[in-house]
């Protein structure tokens, strides 16, 4: 696998992160390299948001070790690690849903043209820079205008991701991408992430659904009880082990089992 | 099961695209914000040119005086307008405007200082105070309904305690006396192209008055200021909020203000300037005022607040932010002001103007949620 011949870009090693007398994380190791999807997968209240705000910039860990591209980092604050090239979609905040396309891809960064003493945006630019990018990833728009709202779910993932992609990110983390998308809208979804891990950007996949995790993952962290259970490459684990483990190793046979095997 | 299910996905699948791009030509024009301002601009003047068309509501004097009226509302609905799609409101422009005009008379009159110290003072304080609402209501977290509405009775009880200590009264004159020969009242009172109005009664266009000592003359002398500044303000407010990075940002900080922090838009920094764009806004409104009655009352811009939201709501924005047009809340402001005067000229009780404003705001508010349920593809 091509990806192992690199450097991770963040290795994050031992992270550990209390609020108060709560311990969210208690000794998270993780890292990504340069062209690969690396899911992290966790039950609800495993951990996953606060350790992906920590390596975002919302949250500084309490101890541990963060090195960015060889170096050790902390960011403070999300626009710091924003700016480092460390991308966050975030599940439903990603767009606001009243404006259009081109102003939803381009906002805290538009394109600015002066005439005379105006500063204004470059509409032109812009417009025409989020219908290519946007065909790139599979989406062809009505127009540039349209309000983001009239997108699917899928697709208005698929325009944060365009976005973060296009101003450079070396590593865009997606926060349960796929969570609330009906099955063909996840194929999409999936289909981008494969897409944008050929760019030789590194991807963090986080998710609760193991058979999505398994479509597209190189790697696959598994969280509990905010403690990272170990990594498995691709090949190396089933679906059914994976489950196992996120359920914290409780036999999820029997369940299943109740349940005529559709967990 | 299965096959029922089948065919079911089959024609959604390769509908998608199409179903997205059927939307025709009728339904864009319905999205736009300024829709309702236009239907509503062409239906009032369409009905006052028939009933009061010869009442003298459309000769030069008729046209100016409800232009008049509508600037005034234009000058506090673009601030109004602004604010609103930045997610906030500002119940205290009214006694701003009270608060804003008896500062000048304070200053101007009581003090005798310069009328120029005076307006740029009054400014000076009314920004801050605007700095002081937002301030209040971004780091609180606050509704700015609940903050501003403690500004409105804050500002208005001052207004008027102020002059009752320093003159035992609560009306004062002679700003017009104070203002002779200053440099900067003109600039709120005063008037300009006088040259294209005597042009236009040399060509027979607009009367002369005919006798008096004035005979002759035109009888508009020129263009108010205020309506400069209205114009104006509307001009620079929708060129802001439509073509710059700032503009972007002033509806995506009323969007979504979560959304919109993690792309690294300053939320609070713009709030706070859109707060003090508003008493801006409300602080021209009063100067221009006071220069034109050469007075401050301490009871002046009375329920303004309300007339400068609807006026806006008329425009298309909506009460919970992030949509809006500066464009439209001045057709708004517009239709106010050719309602409230054309009733008068029409000879109907103008009471009836109150009874207007009510049902027209509920048709806007009513129109405005449909149109937001097109934008969103909510149900």
């Amino acid at each position: 696998m091509s990806s192992f011949d690199h450097n991770p870009i963040v290795e994050m090693t031992d992270i550990t992160k209390h609020f108060g007398p709560v311990i969210a994380l208690n000794g998270v190791s993780f890292d990504i390299r340069p062209g690969e999807v690396h899911c992290l997968l966790g039950d609800n209240g495993a951990g996953k948001s606060t350790f992906i705000k920590t390596m975002s910039g919302v949250h500084k860990a309490t101890t541990g070790k963060i090195m960015f591209e060889g170096t050790e980092m902390s960011f403070a604050s999300p626009r710091d690690a924003m700016e480092a090239g460390i991308a966050t979609v975030y599940q439903d905040l990603a767009m606001i849903p009243l404006m259009s396309v081109t102003r939803n891809f381009w906002m805290g960064r538009e394109p600015i043209k002066r005439f005379g003493p105006l500063r204004m945006i470059d509409f032109d630019k812009a417009n025409s820079v989020t219908m290519s990018e946007m065909r790139k990833m599979g989406i062809s728009l009505r127009s540039p205008d349209q309000a983001v709202g009239t997108l699917s779910g899928g697709e208005r993932q698929t325009v944060a991701i365009a976005r973060a992609v296009y101003f450079g990110a070396k590593i865009l983390i997606l926060d349960e991408p796929t969570s609330a998308l009906g099955v063909r809208q996840t194929a999409n979804v999936l289909q981008t992430i494969d897409k944008v891990r050929k760019t030789g950007i590194g991807v963090v996949f986080i998710t609760h659904n193991v058979r999505h995790a398994l479509a597209v993952g190189d790697r696959f962290t598994v969280l509990n009880r905010g403690k990272t259970l170990g990594t498995a490459q691709r090949g190396q684990i089933t679906p059914e082990e994976l489950q196992d483990m996120m359920a914290g190793g409780q036999d999820m046979v029997a369940l299943e089992g109740s349940l005529g095997g559709t967990v | 099961m299965t096959d029922d299910a089948q065919p079911a996905t089959g024609p959604q699948n390769t509908n998608d695209d199409e179903r997205v791009k059927a939307m025709g030509g009728f339904r864009r024009w319905l999205i736009r914000p300024e829709l309702g301002g236009i239907v509503g601009t062409i239906a009032v003047f369409t009905f006052f040119l028939i009933f009061a068309g010869d009442s003298g509501m459309f000769n030069a004097q008729g046209i100016m005086n409800w232009s008049q009226v509508s600037a005034q509302f234009m000058i506090i609905a673009v601030g109004a307008c602004m604010l609103m799609v930045a997610g906030e409101f500002d119940l205290s422009v009214g006694s701003m405007i009270g608060f804003a005009g008896m500062s000048i008379a304070l200053m101007g009159v009581t003090m005798g200082w310069p009328i120029w110290i005076a307006i740029l003072l009054t400014f000076a304080l009314c920004l801050a105070i605007g700095a002081i609402n937002g301030v209040i209501v971004v780091k609180t977290g606050l509704p700015s309904f609940i903050v501003t509405l403690a500004f409105l009775f804050i500002l208005r009880g001052f207004t008027i305690f102020f002059p009752q200590i320093i003159e035992r009264r609560t009306i004062i004159g002679g700003i017009d006396d104070a203002a002779v020969g200053d440099w900067l009242a003109p600039v709120f009172g005063g008037e300009i192209l006088g040259f294209l109005f005597q042009w236009l009664s040399d060509i027979g266009l607009i009367d002369v008055f005919s006798r008096g000592n004035r005979a002759g003359q035109p009888v508009i002398d020129g263009l108010p200021m205020l309506i400069v500044w209205a114009i104006g303000l509307v001009i620079v407010g929708h060129f802001i909020l439509t073509r710059t990075r700032f503009g972007n940002w002033i509806f995506a900080a009323g969007g979504d203000a979560q959304a919109a922090r993690y792309v690294g838009v300053p939320v609070e920094r713009v709030k706070i300037s859109m707060f003090m764009l508003t008493a801006f806004c409300a602080c021209v409104f009063a100067t221009c005022q006071v220069m034109e009655f050469g007075s401050a009352g301490a009871d002046r811009g009375l329920l303004k607040e309300f007339e400068a939201i609807i006026a806006v709501v008329i425009g298309g924005a909506l009460l919970t932010g992030g949509y809006g047009s500066v464009v439209g809340a001045a057709l708004g402001a517009l239709i106010f002001g050719v309602v409230q005067q054309g009733l008068f000229f029409a000879g109907v009780e103008s009471s009836l103007f109150r009874v207007f404003l009510g049902v027209i705001l509920l048709f806007a508010v009513i129109l405005n949620t449909y149109i937001r349920r097109i934008i969103t593809g909510e149900r």
